[in-house]
């Protein structure tokens, strides 16, 4: 199974290559990318230096340029297409599906690889992508158990990518208007969820601390209370009298247990999520992740992630907390 | 040609006996088009796929056009097994709401209505779609004007196009029941919770202001979006069909007063709440950031 891990910085990248990614995924510093985040992603310098250094290294290069673009705007991403090609990365990941063709036709063979935000969850779906596009990989949306990724991979229409580690995305990706409800602005069009622009934190005189979003509140903190960023789908809300997060508790998806698994069934690369983080945290993360899989293959039998390694990685979770998300049916 | 009406396909769960006598009424309202099953959760099923055929059956003998909605979002078998039974009905048109559907429809060589989650955000997107079959297009909940215009200006042959003209805004699906959550039930053990919320599940802010709708899997604006006061903007616009989505009280006066604005190109009194999406702007309604 490859690696497969996150940069949104120079640095990130290499801490990803040094760590043992097998690819790095990055983006350009426009909202053709799904983490259009100020000060993240790749100028034209870091890009060059960032493909040489994995070139260099015999690691994978993809671009993201998963958002979607209307009418006037699918220029803009033809063209960051184009730079992809000629700056020779080894694949890019799409949703769109004006950009699948347009890279389908002028770049064949460039490897295009189908985003989570294309929302494809069944394999007539990933046929779709197939045959109309020529995908060569398809990353699969967070909402499916294990055994529904089972059951995709034995179909074998087209290899697959599942998330591994990183914040959850529990909505259908590609299928989530929270952020785009509240700001005007959202993953698909805009490549940010609840941009921070939007983001307010005031602080009463108790110390409680409230934050909103385009003045919509999504939650408040006691004084002593860790908060976390305020995406939609994370805040608390009432729900038949009761105050809770009604959607989902700040936490981090990380499917280690389920690693041999995975790779029984036959999933072609595990992702590490988090473009938007540090440096310090694709270091850790791709190191253990190595780690995890490579002793996957020297020692298959009795394979069990090391209480270090679960720790190493709730330490960097949201709200240090993780789960196996949709992997496992309790949590639906 | 005026615009024509249409009633969206039951986004709620109700019991057997009163979505049959809701469509029974349905049949006397002044409606063109009428989208009939389940496009929220597999689970429900109060009425099976051969119960919906046997409506739509009844509904276009009526002399309504009928149009037949897959899931939302599929993951299981059981659920794709379902969609071919739709598929393959022989008479009605089925409108595709995912990837999977369309594909199906595409391998049989079926004309299709193209549904509002299945991203569509350009005109190549739509004009691949179109060679796959796609004649009518429900317009994605967060396409507005805008688009619609810049669709125009592209000199493509445009398929017809449905806008989403009352009802609340559905937001985000996922594999999550968050009714099941609210009530603290597993959602495999939900117990069909929803049927005792015909309206959705209302979600407010901590400081009490109501912000969403939990419905099952899918979450909903808590506001209607209505686009009746802008119906001579819609017109201009050459929308081909107003979607008003079946609400669980009042969905006849909705109708009418729909109608009424299309046949009169009168603008009505707003009753529900502005689209920002159709203007371009965030779709909830400013909130007093204060509290």
């Amino acid at each position: 199974m490859y690696l497969v891990c996150p940069a949104g910085n120079l640095p990130a990248l290499k801490a990803a290559v040094d760590g043992g990614a097998d690819a790095v995924y990055l983006g350009f510093r426009d909202q053709t990318n799904a983490r259009a985040f100020p000060g993240l992603n790749f100028t034209e310098a870091d890009l060059l230096a960032g493909v040489d250094y994995a070139h260099r290294h015999r690691r994978k290069l993809y671009v993201a340029l998963n958002t979607y673009p209307g009418p006037t705007r699918l220029a803009g991403w033809r063209a960051a297409v184009d730079r992809a090609a000629e700056v020779g990365a080894d694949a890019i990941i799409c949703a769109d599906m004006g950009v699948l063709d347009y890279a389908s036709r002028r770049y064949p063979d460039l490897a295009r690889h189908l985003s989570v935000q294309g929302s494809a969850t069944t394999h007539p779906a990933l046929r779709y992508y197939r045959e109309r596009f020529g995908i060569a990989r398809a990353v699969l949306p967070r909402v499916l158990s294990v055994q529904q990724v089972e059951r995709i991979c034995e179909q074998d229409v087209v290899p697959v990518e599942v998330f591994a580690f990183g914040s959850l995305c529990i909505m259908v990706e590609g299928r989530c208007q929270l952020s785009s409800y509240v700001t005007g602005e959202g993953p698909n069009r805009h490549g940010a969820c609840s941009p921070a622009r939007f983001v307010r934190w005031d602080e009463g005189r108790d110390g409680t601390r409230s934050v909103r979003l385009n003045g919509c509140l999504i939650d408040r903190f006691a004084a002593d209370e860790p908060g976390g960023y305020p995406t939609v789908c994370k805040g608390r809300y009432a729900v038949g009298g009761e105050v809770l997060h009604a959607l989902e508790e700040p936490t981090s998806l990380n499917t280690l247990e389920l690693l041999p698994r995975l790779q029984a069934a036959g999933v072609a690369a595990v992702k590490i999520e988090g473009r938007q983080r540090g440096q310090a945290y694709v270091a850790t993360v791709t190191r253990v992740w190595r780690a995890a899989l490579d002793r996957l293959q020297t020692a298959p039998s009795g394979w069990r992630p090391d209480d270090s390694w679960q720790r190493e990685l709730a330490r960097l979770a949201e709200g240090r907390q993780t789960t196996l998300g949709p992997y496992h049916r309790s949590w639906h | 040609m005026s615009m024509r009406l249409t009633l969206g396909p039951l986004q709620y769960f109700w019991p057997r006996e009163r979505i049959l006598s809701f469509y029974c009424e349905a049949a006397g309202w002044p409606l063109d088009v009428i989208y009939l099953g389940e496009t929220v959760c597999s689970k429900r099923r109060q009425l099976r796929t051969a119960d919906w055929l046997a409506l739509a059956a009844d509904l276009a003998e009526e002399g309504f056009e009928v149009v037949l909605s897959s899931l939302a979002l599929l993951e299981a078998e059981s659920e794709l097994a379902s969609l071919d039974r739709l598929v393959n009905n022989g008479r009605f048109r089925v409108e595709a709401n995912d990837m999977s559907a369309v594909q199906r429809l595409r391998e049989r060589g079926l004309p299709f209505v193209g549904g509002p989650t299945l991203n569509v955000y350009n005109h190549v997107a739509l004009q691949l779609l179109c060679e796959d079959g796609l004649e009518r297009l429900v317009l994605g909940v967060e396409l507005g004007r805008a688009v619609v215009e810049e669709f125009r200006s592209t000199g493509m042959e445009l398929p017809e196009l449905e806008l989403l003209a009352w009802g609340r805004l559905p937001l985000a699906f996922s594999a999550r029941c968050f009714t099941a959550r609210a009530l603290d039930l597993a959602k495999d053990e939900c117990g069909f919770r929803c049927i005792d919320y015909p309206d959705g599940l209302p979600l407010a802010t901590r400081e009490g202001e109501p912000f969403l709708t939990v419905n099952g899997v899918q979450v909903q604006s808590s506001e209607h979006c209505d686009l009746a006061p802008e119906i001579a903007e819609l017109n201009e616009a050459a929308i081909d069909l107003l979607r008003i989505y079946p609400q669980a009280e009042g969905t006849a006066g909705i109708v009418a007063r729909f109608r009424k604005a299309v046949d009169s190109k009168q603008a009505p009194l707003r009753v529900g709440s502005t689209s920002g999406y159709w203007h371009g702007l965030p779709a909830r309604p400013a909130v007093n950031p204060t509290g």
